[in-house]
């Protein structure tokens, strides 16, 4: 029974997880066969968190909220939910499912959500944050121009995180395990030393950053000591690796509130240990399915305190505690591990669930064992997406990244992204149409354009005002973004995770579009078929008469194909042009979240015939119902987005029912793997899978308390389909769900 | 028996050139076919039958006036877009109506497919064996899916409206001859195919074929009912009754005394 010594490399002089992983992964080639279901222990503590979020949705989305405290790393007290079935412990705060107050990034922010809960801040907080304390929040509407706060308000920029934290960073949560706090202090002490003048404002804004992420260092080794864990060593043995991971997990989510906060690609760094420990005998598998079981567990548990109008662009109240699995190595080796399984098998021991955000990195190079179980857990839950792992790893550069938020490629412990949230291209499209006017108000939006009296839109002349509208567009979206970031930085500066990054890491902006195969299919009508828009007595266009056919995005079909990935080249290009704080690299996605009811409801008639106020396609997918050639087709039709032009990503939500993915469980799993093969080889980026039957989310919308675990994929995350709003459980109904029979 | 019916793609309504020998008739196409062969397909459904089933699935088919016009290319291109998709099992079907009324066109499409390194698949009801489908067959299919409609003849002229079952019966024979995959489908309705003397008949007459990979039971069921009322045809199956889950293992048991591979679809 001895110990095995981990295989040395450039890891030991360095802070260095990748070489450390690459060192001492032991690829899994096998089945699934292996695996084990819930301990005892397991099954107990999940039936306290099943019965705590029970009492949550009872109360309305929320089972308590701490209105004394400010959250933080040491802010509250070691919490547990049932101490003597904990294997892996901690909380983020005293109690479980208790939400805390994190107001840098905006108090009003807090107190509206909890005065929509019947509560208020403290007295002392209340008066500290309005007179003393200055948030994120104040900061950016302080800087804010007019012409800004007019595109937010008539909705050319939506979501933007200039009212709550903007999450996106992940830090490289494996760190603490390897290395111990004390090494990470050490490293962080000597980058200091050689931050050096002369002072320029980024040399003295570097300094204070670093001395902040040693202090937050500091602050995780006192909370680990809060549960009795000696944080500043190495983990030792498989249960501390994953303690120590989940701890420097929560002190992120201690200390911040971002939208979106991943936990990286930790399944196949943690089943070094296990595979260690395993192999000398000192655990089973029984033990090493708890222990990810409960870490699973804990991740399903993270909440935020969030206002109900964040539901509108973040449905079912989400975390995204994404967590990258799979892939491969760039020397031919793969990354699965008997971990990855392990992660994915919490799905069958827990049952289905939205968090963590489970994202395959699917290569061709997959071992076939692994494919099949991903297809297969996909087809059961519903609960995972996937993303190109040969694409990714070919144009990035880095076998080791996890994915930000939904779908962004992210190096860990190398770089950050700074969240954009997303400006509305159909939006900006009706700018073209209207002299450059908003099409509701009317209100002057973009100098330039001029009004357009045509009776027919001519596709030439439509581009051409379209140009405009995008280049005034981005211009004020970058504007808006470099502000935020200047702002977020200043008064919300994430040092617990920016503590697990290297000092100064490369950055990229993570800009957004919505409303892609709306303005595809709308320049497709003016080019194919002749459109007629008919406009009010102020000259703004309210309807449009299409007459003749036009070829609709989805179909597989280049002439409109292309308009749609122009449309994303052209939009990208704008926004290249243009300074970015902290000199961030321009990335793009076409990604919604959910935000595209809420989008289609602040934009007028289209000229592809939707009507004014009807939700837009979600990410990057074809309208509902314009996609009638099949699955194939509609997948290549995305797949033509070139991720050069997106390399934040291309979000596609594939629905499908059971029976026309196959006849038999076994002929689903494999046409399954065979069409993510397909797709990604063809360059696509993203795929949600959802196979489920219309009438079961009919039923559930009628039966809410029978299905409290159905999870469906929606643009780049998924939810419990029982908490999303009622508009958008139909919204989702509606979608295309690719049947046949 | 057909599923997966969609409308034609505005995608390929392209401009065709006329000259009948490159010219396909087409119902439409199933980019993601996953119940016609194996693995996932392109399935090209042909127009045009001779028979007129009663339960047929894709009454509007029937007709050999129909459908639209695609150039062998055309379909060739709208293989190789799909073909990433086949991966080690799939590939393209034709279906229809019956695609052996076009076997003369259906060579030099199914030849290129070949080039092409793509699986091919004929779902047919077998009643025609010129010399071109002999030439399609030996040369260009990977496998034929046979549909056997009844095993007496009585049955079968009441059920396709055309007589001599012998004729699909000649066509297994020859697929047999040359050694080469088939697949069995048969339609179960209740009480009127689907009655175990049928099935045990079928199982003796085919035993002993050796290219015969599968045998595929299509439970019955009336989606198509409303292309009959469509078209102003009047449904005769309307009495008829789908299969129970019990009924449909058993007819499964039944054949699987006489071949390796039975499954319901």
């Amino acid at each position: 029974m001895k110990i095995k010594k981990f295989n040395e490399g450039v890891w030991n002089e360095f802070i260095n997880l990748r070489d450390f992983v690459a060192k001492n992964i032991s690829p899994y080639h096998g089945t699934h066969h292996f695996l084990v279901g819930p301990s005892e222990k397991t099954q107990q503590l999940w039936e306290a968190c099943k019965q705590g979020t029970k009492e949550e949705r009872e109360r309305n989305g929320v089972r308590s909220v701490d209105t004394e405290v400010i959250s933080g790393i040491n802010a509250f007290e070691a919490g547990y939910i049932d101490q003597k079935n904990e294997v892996i412990v901690g909380l983020q705060t005293n109690e479980l499912l208790k939400r805390a107050m994190k107001p840098f990034g905006g108090f009003k922010v807090v107190q509206k959500a909890l005065s929509e809960h019947g509560l208020k801040p403290s007295d002392h907080l209340s008066e500290l944050f309005t007179k003393y304390v200055k948030t994120h929040n104040d900061g950016v509407f302080d800087a804010y121009t007019d012409e800004i706060k007019k595109y937010r308000s008539l909705g050319f920029l939506t979501g933007l995180p200039d009212n709550y934290a903007r999450g996106r960073i992940i830090g490289d949560y494996r760190r603490i395990a390897l290395y111990g706090i004390d090494r990470l202090i050490a490293a962080k002490k000597q980058d200091l030393a050689t931050i050096v003048g002369p002072m320029s404002d980024k040399v003295i804004r570097l300094r204070e950053e670093v001395s902040e992420q040693i202090k937050a260092l500091k602050e995780m080794v006192e909370m680990g000591k809060s549960y009795h864990l000696d944080l500043s060593r190495p983990a030792e043995n498989a249960r501390e690796a994953v303690q120590w991971t989940y701890m420097a997990y929560l002190a992120a989510v201690k200390e911040q509130d971002g939208a979106a906060m991943s936990l990286g690609n930790v399944s196949s760094f943690l089943d070094i240990f296990i595979e260690r420990d395993l192999e000398a005998g000192l655990i089973t598998e029984v033990e090493a399915q708890e222990y990810i079981d409960q870490f699973v567990m804990k991740l399903r548990m993270v909440r935020h305190l969030r206002m109900e109008a964040y539901d509108e662009i973040f449905a079912g109240d989400p975390t995204w505690v994404t967590e990258a699995i799979g892939g491969m190595l760039a020397d031919g080796r793969t990354k699965v591990t008997k971990t990855s399984f392990r992660f994915l098998n919490t799905l069958y021991n827990l049952g289905p669930s939205p968090e963590p955000n489970i994202t395959i990195l699917w290569s061709e190079h997959l071992p076939q064992n692994f494919k099949n179980y991903c297809a297969k857990v996909a087809i059961d839950t519903s609960s995972i997406q996937f993303e190109n792992d040969d694409l990714m790893l070919k144009s990035r550069g880095s076998d080791d990244y996890g994915i930000a938020c939904c779908v962004s490629y992210q190096e860990l412990g190398k770089s950050i992204q700074f969240f954009g949230a997303r400006t509305n291209l159909a939006k900006t499209l009706l700018l073209a149409l209207n002299g450059g006017r908003c099409e509701f108000t009317g209100t002057p939006i973009v100098e330039g354009i001029p009004e357009y009296t045509d009776e027919y839109l001519d596709f030439n002349k439509v581009m051409a005002n379209f140009r405009i509208a995008m280049k005034q567009v981005a211009r004020v979206y970058n504007d808006s973004m470099n502000i935020i970031h200047y702002m977020h930085d200043k008064y919300y500066y994430e040092k617990a995770q920016m503590s697990l990054i290297d000092t100064n890491p490369s950055i990229n902006i993570a800009y957004g579009i919505a409303g892609l195969s709306i303005v595809a299919d709308s320049l497709s009508a003016i080019k194919y078929a002749k459109v007629k828009p008919i406009r009010n007595e102020q000259g703004l266009t309210v309807d449009f008469e299409i007459e003749g056919e036009f070829p609709m995005y989805g179909n597989d079909d280049d002439r409109v194909d292309l308009l749609a990935s122009g449309a994303v080249a052209e939009f990208n290009n704008e926004l290249k042009k243009l300074p970015v704080y902290k000199d961030a690299e321009v990335t793009m996605s076409v990604l919604t979240i959910t935000s595209n009811v809420s989008y289609g409801k602040k934009t007028g008639a289209t000229p592809d015939g939707r009507a004014k106020g009807v939700p837009f396609a979600p990410g990057a997918n074809p309208m509902h119902g314009r996609d009638c050639n099949g699955a194939i087709a509609s997948l290549n039709s995305v797949s033509k987005i070139n991720y050069v032009d997106s390399k934040d990503g291309i979000s596609n939500t594939f629905s499908i029912v059971p029976k026309s993915l196959g006849a038999t469980e076994e002929e689903q799993i494999e046409n399954l793997a065979t069409t993510l093969d397909g797709y990604f080889y063809r360059n696509a980026q993203h795929l949600n899978v959802n196979v489920l039957n219309k009438e079961m989310l009919l039923d559930a919308m009628e039966n809410p308390d029978e299905y409290p675990q159905l999870t469906i994929r929606v643009s780049g995350y998924a939810v419990n389909f029982v908490r999303l709003t009622k508009e958008q459980q139909l919204e989702v109904i509606t979608r295309s769900f690719h049947e046949s029979l | 028996m057909k599923g997966y019916v969609h409308s034609p793609s505005i995608a390929t309504k392209k401009k065709i050139i006329k000259t009948t020998a490159n010219i396909l008739r087409v119902h439409s196409i199933e980019s993601f076919g996953t119940h016609d062969g194996p693995g996932i397909r392109l399935v090209i459904f042909l127009q045009g039958c001779k028979l007129k089933c009663l339960y047929c699935h894709n009454p509007d088919t029937i007709e050999t006036s129909g459908g639209m016009e695609y150039t062998i290319e055309q379909l060739v291109e709208i293989a190789l877009k799909m073909k990433p998709y086949f991966g080690k099992k799939g590939g393209v079907t034709v279906s229809g109506g019956e695609p052996l009324l076009q076997a003369k066109e259906l060579i030099p499409f199914f030849k290129r497919l070949k080039e092409e390194g793509i699986h091919t698949n004929i779902d047919t009801n077998g009643r025609i064996l010129n010399s071109y489908a002999k030439q399609l067959l030996d040369d260009y299919t990977d496998l034929v899916m046979l549909d056997i409609k009844h095993m007496t003849e009585e049955g079968y002229v009441a059920l396709t409206g055309k007589s001599c079952k012998e004729t699909t019966f000649n066509f297994a024979a020859y697929r047999e001859a040359s050694g080469k995959p088939m697949w069995l489908r048969y339609v179960l309705i209740p009480e009127i195919t689907h009655k175990p003397e049928l099935l045990h008949a079928m199982g003796k007459y085919f035993k002993n074929y050796t290219t015969i990979e599968k045998i595929e039971l299509q439970p019955y069921h009336k989606l198509g009912i409303h292309k009959w009322e469509a078209l102003g045809w009047e449904y005769q199956l309307k009495d008829a009754r789908e299969n129970t889950p019990d009924e449909l293992q058993a007819a499964v048991a039944i054949l699987q005394n006489y071949f390796k591979e039975v499954k319901t679809n």
